[in-house]
């Protein structure tokens, strides 16, 4: 009945068994090398999530970074010029996209004092009327400090506080800035930066490069700007109460709407895409895409932007991601950090608990 | 020798071949994306939806060519344990490669994401947006990818032993060689 020749026997069976034994193993070498397991050197999304619950510890169920903010809502109105550029149906002549955004500080300490940082940040939600979405997360400064994952997690372990002193150690930051000179831009604007008192005043910048593609398929080189119609001494004014931010916002939003423009600036021939340190040269084209009009604030743990991941790389068809490696890792962060705190959320095993003796 | 029963049908043969490309593909995708913060996580996770819901199209009609044309018989001198082993593997195989698909698009659904397979090609959320149901799915995933994976080993050393020790034709009904002479 049996096509083939008997079962194998003595000497030839032992070498079977090893051939498929040595198969079996390399297989499963394989997957651990791809998966990271057996490359401990590797920079990976939870190595980074890791090093930011060192610097400041866990705080169940908040974001890894940017940890204290607080929710808005609104819709953009698209002026219809940024059409030429990019297909995505938020650019359309007079498309209007509802909103729903986080205003921010970075850090991971959600009860962090809003003075204890000069940045301000700005991520939104832009659920488009075809199902896509465009999530986006700004900043306002003018460069971002790194161009790369690598430089970003270097700066995030020369920010580790000493056990010792308990506050980070002046020579390893010194180290890390005279390893990476690409820094410079950053370190010469946060020298003179106050941390402002108020959100609307702030200009919010993409830093990274994006690709819109137009209806003839063509890519343009972006980056993004979200800039204030607010103009008041809010931003000169140092925030002194350690919840200023969302007061003032609060405040503001009683009163009536905020707006911002949203610019597009176009790279020139040769401007860097790959490298947020990097600012394009002033005077490059721009585009006024449409305004941002914001109408209300909620509180984080129960607004609509709570259970949001703001990650750079849900893009709309018409943005795609450019070169600038930054978009990818953040991207990858970002899932690690949602996944730990919306299992904090379900209170699955594992997962960090709030302290039952805190708060 | 012609042995048309111990030879699986063509159908099969090419949808197992297809689909265990693409299977072994999605794990490594899978698990190297998911350790990566470099440019490939980006285009990893791109190829991962896409290929993803094609295993579960693949894999309901490998389910119908299955029902319709049954496989060979295993080999009557096959010791019980390694016929139930069989079995329970290959039903297991059917489960994971229609469940892991459903777990991945419920699970991007359930986390309020939109669920595109590529630049424009927007799927429907099938679960309604919810943290605790995102982190349970998200985990869910992970631990059925791995299980998939060792059955998929334990799979492919089987086969490698009806191929190689056992010599009974259990694997050439499905690579279609000998037995089809």
């Amino acid at each position: 009945m049996n096509p083939s020749p008997s079962p194998l026997r003595g000497a030839r069976l032992v070498g079977a068994s090893l051939l498929i034994a040595g198969v079996v193993a390399s297989v499963v070498g394989a997957f651990a090398y791809v998966g990271g397991w057996l490359a401990p050197d590797r920079l990976t999304p939870a190595r980074i999530v890791d090093q930011f619950q060192r610097n400041a510890g866990v705080f169940p169920g908040y974001r890894r970074n940017h940890a204290k903010g607080v929710c808005v809502t609104g819709y953009f109105q698209s002026s219809g010029e940024a059409a030429r550029y990019s297909v995505a149906q938020v650019f359309a002549p007079g498309a209007r996209t509802p909103v729903v955004g986080r205003f921010a500080i970075p850090g991971s300490n959600p009860y962090a004092p809003d003075s204890s940082v000069p940045i301000r940040s700005m991520a939104l939600r832009f659920a488009l009327a075809n199902g896509q979405q465009w999530r986006t997360g700004m900043n306002a400064m003018p460069v971002f400090p790194v161009s790369s994952p690598q430089g970003f997690y270097e700066q995030l372990e020369a920010q580790q506080p000493d056990a010792a002193t308990g506050k980070p150690d002046p020579d390893k930051i010194a180290a890390f800035f005279a390893a990476h000179p690409e820094t410079a831009a950053f370190r010469v604007w946060a020298k003179t930066a106050k941390p402002s008192a108020s959100f609307a005043t702030e200009r919010y910048n993409s830093l990274d490069a994006f690709l819109f593609v137009d209806a003839g398929g063509r890519a343009h080189a972006v980056r993004w700007s979200m800039v204030p119609q607010t103009l008041d001494a809010g931003a000169s004014t140092p925030a002194r109460d350690p919840d200023d931010l969302a007061a003032d916002l609060q405040q503001r939003l009683a009163r009536g709407p905020l707006r911002w423009r949203l610019l597009v600036t176009l790279a020139g021939p040769g401007d860097p895409t790959r490298d947020a340190t990097r600012a394009w040269p002033a005077g490059r084209a721009t585009v006024d895409a449409g305004t941002l009009t914001v109408q209300a604030a909620e509180p984080q743990a129960s607004g609509p932007c709570r259970d949001v991941n703001y990650d750079p790389l849900v893009l709309p068809d018409g943005i795609e991601a450019s070169d600038d490696p930054l978009p990818a890792a953040r991207s990858a962060a970002y899932a690690s950090s949602y996944l730990r705190r919306t299992s904090e959320e379900a209170h699955l095993p594992g997962a960090a608990r709030e302290p039952e003796t805190e708060r | 020798m012609n042995r048309p029963t111990s030879l699986f049908s063509l159908p099969a043969r090419v949808l197992h071949w297809l689909m265990a490309a693409m299977i072994v593909a999605m794990l490594f995708i899978g698990v190297g994306m998911v350790a990566s913060v470099s440019a490939r996580h980006a285009w990893l996770v791109q190829i991962h939806k896409p290929l993803g819901i094609a295993i579960l199209v693949l894999a309901v009609v490998r389910l119908a060519v299955r029902l319709r044309r049954p496989p060979p018989p295993l080999p009557a001198d096959l010791p019980a344990w390694q016929k139930l082993a069989a079995h329970a593997s290959h039903w297991l195989l059917y489960a994971l490669m229609i469940a892991m698909p459903l777990i991945g698009w419920a699970m991007l659904s359930a986390g309020g994401y939109p669920v595109m397979l590529g630049a424009s090609l927007r799927l429907p959320s099938i679960v309604a947006a919810s943290p605790v149901v995102f982190a349970l799915l998200r985990h869910l995933h992970t631990w059925l990818a791995m299980l998939l994976f060792f059955t998929f080993v334990a799979h492919l050393a089987a086969a490698l032993h009806h191929g190689l020790i056992r010599r009974d034709g259990v694997l050439s009904g499905m690579v279609g060689g000998r037995a089809s002479r």
